[in-house]
């Protein structure tokens, strides 16, 4: 996506609807978030009703509640368990289906769904998550076509924070809290004597879409307010990651005896690695009818934390012990990453830290490393 | 709206078996050919297929034949599971489905001119078959050419008629694991066969698969021989499901085995590695 | 040829996990096309000479007459399949394996000398081989059907032993412990019966019994740590269906 020059617009509170509305004519399924069962969630929305109105989210390791802000505010909160990888990349997919006669298999491959999906109140974070999938699912040689199809069409509606949780630390991984690029629109949120959003454009058909609806040029004051919203989330920006040489530290200390510490807390029960908005490993599963004519190939979520994933004939699995399974994650997210797609595999969103069911912390696992760099099990 | 979907990476296409031979209890030499006679099958040794059983799943199989043949690929699989049992027992004309080829191949550009040691362990032989054929059909493109090879069992050694055949134009050595009433030859480990072989150590690549410990094994004893690591080659296996580097399974620190391997040289960072327990 | 055939056995159970083939109605059908149902007392009282190609096996042996019975059925059987919580860890029937046995007797049955019981109920590994065991309070149908129609076309059943959060996040359920502090068994509990209870708010109760590789005590160390469960019902949460089941029976051992 290129930036447009365009200046920055003013759009208010009441016109958000509008926006909405505006995209549903343009034929896009609004996908964003609203709240369910206590929990901000991505699912289809209409309008702005349906978001999480007055909402904050208290984020720590292993916690997770919401709370009341004390005004109306549309995007107050962080991020949740979900990602849009959800969306692109579902959970579980169809591939193809396949009819078997005496001497031939016909193989028939699943059309791309693709609904054009706007995703609405997209973090900086998450902008940057999406991009790290999209190296994946996009590269030159083997694209995936489903993925493809559904992250091209997709509208992005960014939304910059105006707060940080304790578990955020996007300004170590430079991806926030304000969104640069990457999207068609981006949204500030000011609450004050008035309630309105500062608009910047992304892309021509941010643009297009935003002349047809009410807004006005945003004036110097309207930026500087917007700014003072970023400010804000920087200084409550909960956690921080050092990542100097860190690439380095992770794939020098494979031995370290850190390792052994977080494993007897890791319960390798995967939640961390399906949280995450750019894990994106997946398994396939070959299924038939009973009479065994009919065959299908699904494709679903998997995790580094299983043992069927490292699963070799004959010698079980390659990666059998808890430490083994937790090292090959975080030294994947934090290093291996940038050896495989020139980037880091971890954007700070910190939904791997709240969602652990046992708190463990990515950004004090990677401190720990550095404190203890070299040491060695003999 | 079908025009994306055919460039699916994941989507097999139909082929059918010509022949299958049983080369011995476990091993099944299983000959196929596309459905499209128009398609040509074109690849590198060194690199694998994924072969659908119907039903049953996709494994990844490396390529065996002579790479010189261009409307059928040749796979030597063993029955260890579900589906290479299902492949094994596909009989002709039974149809399965492929992709591929994947990976990178043994850098058979990088040989011309030298010597070659070829290590095989086991079913490693099968992936190192093309490459023979390459070096037996390009004989004075290269130096000498020794093929060592290992089995557990003097009846385990895989493509018997040929080892006969290619001992007249390159040094063939075989050992196996312990000694064995039908076996006349030595026994011990395929690195004990580099004993009293002359080596050029300036001018000599080697290339090595079998199972990981002797890969590990085999490399450590060439570079004590002095071979630089850049000319020792290995090929690794790891659980695959997609082997266009998307599912994830088989990382090996940096690399995908799928996309950046299974040939890798034997530098200091895959050195390292597979001194490091469970990577 | 000849159709393989089936037979389904019970021993102390609730046939829950029998009902669970019953509920196949659709796939019942053709699985009638592919397999001959010969002895399944729960569906038809006609009853066809073994041995057997496959045999499931319901509950769990509590009885000296059960535990020679089951080796009768094994010699019978050419692929036996236990089924469920009772069959694989000896069901909730094995909490009198934590007891003596005579003082349930005693409460429960006016004449006590009439009941012949053993002191344990056990798993039906404990006394023959078993080929497979498909776990579940009560199991899971599309599971039952997967183990099935690999057995018929022999290959290994894909049933997943990873942790019930995998199947919680693909349906994308947050997770119950971490947003509402509820006491959950699920990143300890072996996946199948697809995260039924966190998607109706309730933390999972291990009907699935434990998963690869469960580190049940740094779970329950969060649990208790963070005051969402109390001494007492950390002992009960363990010691539910799967009580006996090794990694859930030593957990509920250091909260007695
Ligand atoms: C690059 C490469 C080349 C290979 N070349 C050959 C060859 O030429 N001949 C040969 O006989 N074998 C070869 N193998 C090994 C072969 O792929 C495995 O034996 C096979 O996958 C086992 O599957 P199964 O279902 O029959 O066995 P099971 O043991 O029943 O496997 C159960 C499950 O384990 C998984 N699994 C186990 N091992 C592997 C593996 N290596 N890769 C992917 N999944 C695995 C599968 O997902 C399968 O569903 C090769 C492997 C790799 C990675
Ligand atoms: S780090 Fe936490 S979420 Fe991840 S596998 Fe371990 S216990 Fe589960
Ligand atoms: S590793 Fe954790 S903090 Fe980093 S992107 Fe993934 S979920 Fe977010
Ligand atoms: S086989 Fe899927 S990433 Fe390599």
């Amino acid at each position: 996506m290129k930036k447009t020059d365009s200046p920055a617009a003013c759009i208010d509170r009441k016109d958000i609807d509008a926006l909405f509305a505006a995209l549903k004519a343009e034929g896009y399924a609004l996908v964003g978030p609203t709240v369910q069962n206590g929990v901000i969630v991505y699912d289809d929305i209409s309008t702005a009703g349906d978001l999480p109105i007055g909402w904050r989210d208290e984020q720590e390791a292993g916690t997770y509640r919401l709370k009341k802000r004390g005004d109306a505010a549309l995007f107050g909160y962080n991020v949740g368990p979900q990602a849009w990888k959800k969306f692109l990349f579902p959970p579980r997919e169809k591939l193809w289906t396949a009819d078997k006669t005496r001497h031939a298999i016909a193989f028939h491959p699943e059309t791309p769904d693709a609904p054009g999906y706007a995703f609405i109140g997209v973090r900086a974070c998450d902008i940057h998550a999406i991009r790290v999938q999209d190296k994946v699912f996009m590269s030159k040689n083997h694209a995936n076509p489903r993925y493809k199809a559904r992250r091209e069409k997709a509208f992005i509606l960014a939304v910059n924070c105006g707060q940080a949780a304790k578990t955020c630390f996007c300004m170590s991984m430079n991806t926030g809290p304000k969104a640069e690029d990457g999207f068609d629109l981006a949204l500030t949120e000011i609450i004050g004597d008035s309630h309105y959003f500062v608009v910047e454009t992304g892309t021509e058909q941010g643009k297009a879409l935003l002349d047809k609806i009410p807004h006005r040029a945003a004036n110097e004051d309207d930026l500087k307010s917007a700014a003072a919203c970023t400010d804000n989330a920087k200084n409550e920006m909960g956690r921080k990651l050092d990542t100097t040489g860190l690439k380095d530290i992770l794939s020098r200390n494979y031995e370290n005896p850190r390792w052994e510490i977080v494993a007897e807390r890791c319960l390798t029960c995967a939640n961390c690695t399906m949280v995450c908005p750019t894990c994106f490993c997946s398994t396939v599963e070959d299924t038939t009818d009973l009479a065994g004519n009919h065959a299908e190939r699904w494709q679903t979520w998997d995790s580094c934390f299983t043992m069927d994933f490292t699963h070799l004939h004959g010698g079980g699995s390659v990666r059998h012990s808890e430490k083994a399974r937790y090292r090959q994650w975080m030294t994947h997210k934090l290093s291996t990453w940038f050896d495989q797609f020139d980037t880091s595999g971890c954007v700070g969103c910190g939904r791997c830290i709240a969602w652990c069911p046992v708190g463990i912390d990515i950004t004090e696992e990677a401190a720990a490393l550095r404190t203890s760099d070299g040491e060695k099990n003999d | 709206m079908t025009e994306p979907a055919l460039n699916d990476p994941m989507l097999p296409m139909p082929f059918v078996v010509v022949e299958n031979i049983k080369n011995n209890p476990d091993c099944t030499l299983l000959a196929v050919r596309p459905v499209d006679s128009s398609h040509l099958c074109l690849y590198k040794p060194g690199q694998f297929f994924m072969l659908y059983a119907f039903g049953y799943g996709e494994v990844p199989i490396s390529i065996n034949s002579d790479p010189s043949l261009k409307h059928s690929l040749t796979f030597t699989i063993r029955d260890v599971g579900g589906v290479t049992a299902a492949l094994c027992a596909l009989e002709p004309g039974d149809p399965l489905g492929v992709r591929g080829p994947f990976g990178n191949g043994w850098p058979m550009e990088d040989l011309a001119g030298r010597d070659v040691i070829v290590m095989a362990g086991g079913l490693g032989c099968v992936p190192l078959r093309p490459v023979v054929y390459h070096l037996l059909q390009n004989r004075k493109d290269y130096g000498r050419v020794s093929l060592l090879y290992g089995s557990r069992k003097p009846e385990a050694f895989l493509f018997n008629k040929e080892l006969q055949i290619w001992k007249r134009h390159i040094d063939v050595r075989l050992i196996v694991d312990d000694p064995a009433p039908n076996w006349d030859g030595p026994f011990g480990h395929t690195t004990d066969l580099v004993k009293n072989l002359e080596i050029d150590k300036d001018n000599t690549s080697v290339m090595i698969c079998g199972p990981e410990i002797m890969i590990n094994l085999s490399a450590d004893k060439m570079l004590e021989l002095g071979i630089p690591p850049q000319h020792v080659h290995i090929s690794m296996e790891r659980n695959m499901k997609c082997a266009i580097g998307q599912c994830g399974r088989c990382q090996f620190g940096p690399d995908f085995i799928c996309k950046d391997g299974p040939v890798f040289a034997y530098d200091k960072v895959v050195e390292r590695l597979l001194d490091i327990k469970e990577v | 040829m000849t159709k393989p055939k089936l037979a389904v056995w019970k021993f102390a159970s609730c046939d829950g996990c029998q009902l669970s083939l019953l509920d196949c109605e659709d796939e019942l059908l053709s699985l009638a096309g592919e397999i001959d149902i010969a002895n399944f007392r729960e569906a038809s009282r006609a009853v066809v000479e073994g041995p057997y190609d496959l045999s499931l096996v319901e509950g769990s042996i509590t009885t000296p007459h059960d535990r020679e019975r089951i080796v009768e059925v094994r010699a019978q059987s050419k692929y036996l399949v236990t089924i469920g919580a009772c069959a694989t860890a000896g069901g909730i029937q094995a909490l009198r394996n934590f007891k003596d046995v005579k003082d349930f007797i005693s409460i429960v049955y006016a004449h006590p000398e009439y009941i012949d019981t053993l002191e344990t109920s056990t798993p039906i590994a404990a006394h023959v081989h078993v080929d497979y065991e498909l776990h579940g309070c009560p199991i899971n149908k599309k599971q039952l059907l997967e183990v099935i129609n690999s057995f018929l076309h022999k290959r290994k059943p894909d049933i997943p032993s990873y942790s019930v959060c995998i199947e919680c996040k693909r349906r994308g359920t947050p997770c119950v412990t971490v947003s509402h502090g509820i006491a959950c068994l699920g990143p300890v509990t072996h996946a199948g019966c697809g995260a039924i209870c966190p998607a109706y708010n309730r933390g999972c109760y291990g009907c699935y019994g434990p998963k690869e590789t469960p580190n049940t005590e740094s779970l329950a160390r969060w649990l208790r740590g963070n005051e969402m469960i109390s001494e007492e019902d950390m002992l009960r949460l363990f010691r539910t269906f799967n009580a006996d089941a090794p990694a859930f029976k030593k957990e509920s051992e250091r909260h007695e």
